[in-house]
């Protein structure tokens, strides 16, 4: 077994291990970073591929950017987790056979048997200089101009969303106006009586 | 590499949408809540000018743009043509809704024209990137729509199970997409059809198109992927239940056709297999189920799922009339289904949802018109001549009917159409036989009467002379 065929293998059961730990392990922190660790094989098993972009970018966005978002939700919430878990192994039974059963199918069609190299000939080796973030350059702003300005759309209407459901003005919230504060003037705030001094008794 | 600049002419309606929909977002920060109303009309105006844009630039040939991510032929643009129509009468039925309710908000507009604009890249996808972004954007405005009543518990309900049930339907066809690219290498529609034609063993290229599948009947929300869509017609503010259940089947039933019919012509022996299942079970459990529901707004959804089923036979028969009579069943049913929701904005008031079917009683003393109108979309969707879903379900029978050996599907699709005759008669003697239960007038703004009344008279327009439409969608699947 030659050194990229033991990477591999090696992180495909870790990312598998670590991807069933997110949905058994019970605290919602200790989900959050195998999460992490899913990702992190995943950028490794895209870096075999020679897809150097791909994995930096998953690393960059999801592990260091996506994930510590999470975990901050995560911890600001006090999310109750028996509560969660009601009805957990009540499934179970009935999860695990569909899921058994899902993956044996899976594995029946997406196996050697289809996939093996008779079928589908080893993909060409590119030659060391080759880059993987150039080749995506030139064709993301060509090629896939339009998908590429659908994507910054759909990134619009999820700010638009974001904002219109989490954007609440009570109107009995007290906050400061800094452009009414600077505009006062003496006489806003002082107001000069005059009285007729007290005689002393 | 050498890099031309695409022919953006095609796209145009897209690229104008686009800007009217950021303009009006910009827009719509400046204007105060009294004057609410200028939002509406720019949305209203931008869906016109994109409607006659579409329509002066209307092609009957084929052309590609855009490295071919992007066609657009005669059906994208009667599609479109169809949503702009459709999404301009939902803007119109909401407005008076969404006043009375605080509801009033540039981000209903905004997120109804980008939603629009999904729809556009949907219709006019011809790579299974766009068609999966188009789906994209279209899914997360709607979300957003059914969310958008914060305080109301059904409506944040309704909008997670409808998020967490559309990411897993999103997945499936991302899976899906995933295996046929496998295969094929490509993401090009008429390259994939091409390998697909030329592999031997189809195995593989089966096994993504039951994924695909699965995709398309979320978002169509065909029985056994439709649990979805009670809910969310039910929970969300009824002004968005009139967006969703609208144009929405359009843009799903371009995707069918793009997806299956372009991409996967060659598997249509299969293909055809499980969409008479899907069609089956849709009829079956939306005409049954529909029965026994005492909510008008869940009565029109399985009514929905029942319909979609009609709309899966014409695609099923794998010919160009089948396709041509599935298009004319949805354009038909999107006009019907906005009149009865449309109903129930009509009915209702401040405080008050007319979506209880008990609330329909006695409507013909109240005010005849209305009771009227309700009878014509009532009978429309039961399928009773001489409306136009009666010519709608006819359509497809026929060409069911013409394929070989499909003649006892259209048995079924015929007893399962009597049986949901049941509870659109019950909805007409409830409003004509009973007594009324709310004495209250029916207040109303003239705008929404005109339109409601135009709409009702168009089913039954439609319905005297249908030969139009028809030639229409045959011409438009034919090029």
């Amino acid at each position: 077994m030659g050194i990229e065929q033991f990477i591999f293998y090696f992180f495909a059961l870790v990312m598998v291990a670590s991807a069933t730990m997110v949905i058994t392990v019970r605290n919602p922190v200790q989900a959050a970073l195998f999460l992490v660790l899913t990702f992190f094989s995943c950028a490794i098993i895209w870096m075999v591929l020679e897809a150097e972009f791909l994995a930096i970018v998953l690393v960059l966005v999801y592990v260091g950017a996506v994930m510590v978002l999470f975990l901050f939700v995560v911890m600001m919430l006090d999310i109750n987790i028996d509560r969660m878990r009601e009805g957990f192994i009540r499934y179970l039974p009935f999860g695990v056979l569909v899921g058994l059963l899902m993956a044996g199918m899976l594995i029946s069609v997406v196996g050697s048997v289809n996939f093996g190299l008779d079928k589908f000939a080893e993909p060409a080796r590119h030659a060391a200089d080759y880059n993987n973030t150039r080749e995506l350059g030139l064709v993301l702003y060509t090629k896939y101009v339009y998908p590429f300005e659908i994507a910054a759309v759909i990134l619009l209407v999820a700010i638009v969303a974001a904002i219109a459901l989490t954007l609440r003005r009570r109107p009995t919230t007290k906050y400061q106006k800094p452009e009414e504060q600077i505009a006062v003037k003496r006489d806003d705030r002082i107001r000069l009586v005059s009285m007729n001094s007290e005689k002393k008794k | 590499m050498n890099f031309e600049t695409p022919n953006i002419i095609p796209a145009i309606p897209e690229i104008t949408l686009l800007s009217l929909a950021c303009l009006i977002l910009v827009v719509d920060l400046f204007v105060k809540q009294e004057n609410r109303i200028i939002t509406y009309l720019l949305s209203q105006a931008s869906l016109l000018i994109v409607f006659l844009l579409t329509l002066f630039t209307f092609t009957t040939e084929t052309q590609f743009t855009f490295s071919n991510t992007f066609v657009r032929d005669s059906m994208s643009d009667v599609l479109k043509l169809g949503v702009y129509i459709s999404v301009f009468i939902v803007f119109l039925y909401a407005k008076d809704y969404l006043r009375q309710r605080d509801m009033f908000k540039g981000e209903f507009y905004v997120l109804g024209l980008f939603g629009v604009l999904g729809m556009m890249i949907l219709i006019s996808a011809h790579n299974l990137l766009t068609i999966y972004l188009g789906l994209e954007l279209l899914s997360l405005s709607m979300y957003a729509m059914v969310a958008m009543q914060r305080n109301s518990k059904a409506g944040s309900e309704a909008a997670m199970k409808y998020f967490v049930l559309g990411a897993i339907a999103s997945g499936m066809l991302l899976y899906g997409m995933s295996m046929i690219y496998g295969v094929t290498g490509s993401l090009d529609l008429a390259e994939i059809s091409q390998k697909v034609a030329e592999v031997s063993d189809q195995k593989l290229t089966i096994f993504g198109m039951v994924f695909l599948i699965v995709g398309i009947a979320f978002k169509l929300g065909a029985v056994p992927f439709h649990m979805w869509v009670p809910d969310v017609y039910h929970g969300a503010p009824t002004s968005v239940t009139l967006y969703i259940a609208s144009a929405p089947k359009i843009a799903a039933f371009a995707m069918l056709m793009r997806l299956l019919v372009d991409g996967l012509s060659s598997l249509q022996p299969h293909w055809q297999d499980i969409l008479i299942i899907l069609a089956i079970a849709s009829m079956g459990i939306g005409n049954i189920v529909a029965i026994a529901q005492g909510n008008l707004k869940r009565m029109l959804a399985y009514s929905a799922i029942s319909h979609v089923g009609f709309l899966l036979l014409g695609v099923l028969t794998g010919q160009q009339a089948g396709y041509a009579a599935s298009m004319f069943y949805v354009l038909s049913y999107v006009l019907m289904s906005l009149g009865s929701f449309g109903m129930i904005v009509l009915l209702s008031r401040k405080g008050f949802e007319a979506d209880n079917l008990a609330d329909y009683k006695g409507l013909n003393e109240r005010s005849p018109w209305a009771a009227f109108m309700m009878l014509i979309f009532m009978l429309s969707m039961a399928g009773v001549p001489p409306f136009l879903g009666f010519w709608a379900k006819f359509a497809v029978l026929k060409e069911v009917v013409a394929a070989d050996s499909l003649l006892w599907l259209a048995v079924v699709a015929v007893i399962f159409s009597i049986i949901g005759a049941f509870y659109y008669l019950r909805m007409i003697k409830l409003m004509y036989f009973d007594k009324p239960e709310d004495t209250q007038a029916i207040t109303a703004d003239l705008d929404l009467k005109v339109a409601l009344s135009t709409n009702s008279l168009m089913v039954l327009g439609l319905g005297l002379l249908p030969g139009g439409l028809m030639a229409l969608c045959i011409a438009a699947i034919a090029h």
